[in-house]
């Protein structure tokens, strides 16, 4: 008795196992040749000096990659950019998202018309939004005029070091805050009517409101929109490349690590290199997320 | 009487001042937008003549008529993306299906493991495997091809972590009525579940496609004979060839903007639900 169902279920499970790795199969191929693979391959070329003269030739040398990161006058150059970029891009957005969401959510009429209206940037492709940012940004361009027009000083957007990472800053601002603003949005959506009403009653004014529930209570939120971001901020490379014709200027201020993995990839032909270089990148990148998380208590 | 229209004053001063901020920032977005249209209607005489007005002056056509029939490779750029993100599409909606249908369904060995990959799969940085995967593709010859730009990106993890939360929330009678029916597993896939799943379906399409219209990185790093660049990289061409022709730079913006702006109209709806679900809400 007990032999025969065990005979039947096995009989039954060998379709279903047929069946489950069928409609698995171009996902295990896919994955495991573009992700799993390069994974390891990418652990492998950081071990080696590799040489492109028609064919490859790879040549063990440790860590001597990673040693040459320490050195390398550049990788500081770009992390220092890098770096800056996030710690002002992050917060602004967040913070210009959480403001847009809020008044979204305010009961005004047309919401959804706003909300379609303000999301625009963030379906653009970042060529075409650098391209344009690059024709206000010019010298003589819309937005010279404008602060002329105010009276406040003029830059040399594209061509002066000081201000050319500041000008991608800002337009990333504009282009990445509408949409953590929807994911705010949904999220103030699903706080219940029935706490604000409880602390109506305790005399709450709509500020203290804000600050002692929505605040905290979208706290998880506020954790997955900076982490994203900070994901998002420090794989800049579309804007850096574009806005420099890949050179990472004027004098490297808007070059950016990934920018510096392409250039150590295609001009000089150092995969090996390339390849620390994205691991010291990845390694930034999860020790962050791990610190917001501390910070910000998310799940 | 006084008090009360003082009192309604309170209440509706700061309604109005809400409605001001949203028009501020809606200014915001638009402007950019709003001239970089407007400058794809002017000569470049006017452009550079450093006044700025919205309304074209000499409104022209010229822009448009020089980037598609004096460059040649316009065309082909604009048939490139379509080609290839069109079938990124398609295929991430089936196979990122079939993968969370499994996920979610089916029962076979080593499934575990295989959602577990997937779930990790999605904390790596795209840079890490970016070099390998260049590496890769040269060594099976699919450098400058549209496989090599097509089959990289035809499933992806968070799309089968989205389908799979679908499927696990779907009601199982459906599946029970097609076996009795007769159906067997491909056959109740077809036409009982892929039916349904429409709308996250459609939540997806969005998202891919315009991932794929826009991507810079993948085809600057495999894409390198300009016959065969998608728009993004023809467009930064462009930049490097016309140097201050600003109208024709922003005539191909907009030809370029235009594709995703209509679908994002069209699908917008699904498109908030699809960042609602990168919210972390599945």
């Amino acid at each position: 008795m007990f032999e025969i169902n065990r005979q039947r279920n096995y009989r039954w499970n060998i379709t279903e196992d047929l069946a489950g790795y069928m409609f698995m199969m171009p996902t295990i191929l896919v994955i495991g040749t573009f992700v799993v693979l390069p994974i390891l391959f990418a652990v492998f070329l950081s071990l080696q000096k590799v040489q492109l003269l028609g064919g490859i030739d790879y040549e063990f040398i440790g860590l001597g990659n990673f040693r040459r990161l320490v050195e390398d006058q550049r990788i500081w150059i770009a992390l220092r950019n890098t770096a800056e970029y996030v710690a002002i891009v992050v917060p602004a957005q967040t913070i210009l998202a959480l403001i847009l969401a809020v008044t979204l959510n305010s009961g005004i009429r047309g919401k959804n018309w706003w909300r379609i209206l303000y999301f625009l940037p963030t379906v653009t492709s970042s060529a075409v939004l650098t391209l344009i940012f690059m024709w206000i940004y010019n010298t003589e361009g819309l937005l010279n005029d404008f602060l002329a027009f105010v009276g406040l000083p003029t830059y040399n957007w594209l061509g002066d070091p000081a201000v050319a990472l500041k000008g991608i800053m800002l337009m990333n601002i504009w282009s990445t805050a509408p949409f953590f603003m929807v994911i705010y949005l949904a999220a103030l959506q699903d706080i219940p009517q029935t706490v604000y009403e409880a602390a109506e009653l305790d005399g709450a004014n709509e500020w203290r409101q804000f600050i002692y529930i929505t605040i905290p209570l979208l706290k998880p939120v506020t954790f997955f929109v900076v982490a994203m971001g900070i994901i998002g901020t420090f794989q800049l490379f579309d804007q850096s490349y574009i806005f420099s014709g890949g050179t990472g200027g004027p004098n490297n201020a808007t070059l950016s690590v990934v920018l510096l993995v392409y250039q150590a990839v295609f001009r000089n032909l150092q995969m090996g290199y390339g390849a620390a270089i994205a691991f010291l990148l990845a390694a930034v990148i999860i020790t962050l997320t791990v610190i917001a998380r501390r910070l910000f208590g998310g799940e | 009487m006084t008090r009360i229209s003082r009192l309604s004053w309170v209440k509706v001063l700061p309604k109005i001042l809400l409605y001001i901020l949203l028009t501020l920032y809606a200014l915001i977005t638009l402007i950019p937008f709003l001239w970089a249209l407007s400058a794809s209607f002017k000569p470049l005489t006017e452009i550079v003549s450093g006044q700025p007005n919205f309304f074209p002056k000499h409104f022209t056509l010229d822009n448009y008529r020089q980037i598609f029939l004096q460059e040649p490779l316009f065309w082909r750029w604009l048939f490139n993306s379509v080609v290839i993100a069109i079938s990124v599409t398609i295929l991430n909606l089936l196979l990122n299906s079939m993968a969370g249908y499994a996920l979610a369904r089916l029962r076979f060995i080593g499934k575990r493991f295989w959602f577990f990959l997937i779930l990790t799969v999605l904390a790596v940085p795209a840079q890490i495997t970016l070099i390998p995967t260049f590496l890769i593709l040269k060594a099976i010859g699919w450098l400058n091809s549209y496989q090599g730009m097509i089959v990289p990106s035809m499933v992806n993890a968070t799309f089968i972590f989205m389908m799979r939360q679908f499927f696990v929330n779907f009601p199982k009678e459906l599946e029970e009525a097609g076996q009795l029916d007769g159906l067997n597993t491909f056959g109740i896939f077809r036409h009982i579940v892929l039916p349904l799943a429409k709308p996250a379906l459609a939540a997806q399409a969005v998202f891919v496609f315009m991932a794929s219209w826009n991507n810079f990185l993948l085809p600057i790093v495999i894409l390198f004979d300009p016959e065969m660049f998608t728009l993004p990289l023809g467009l930064n061409t462009f930049k490097g060839q016309y140097i201050s022709y600003w109208n024709y730079i922003m005539a191909a913006s907009m030809v370029f903007t235009l594709p995703a702006l209509g679908i994002y109209a069209f699908f917008n709806r699904y498109f908030i639900q699809s960042v609602t679900f990168t919210g972390g809400k599945g």
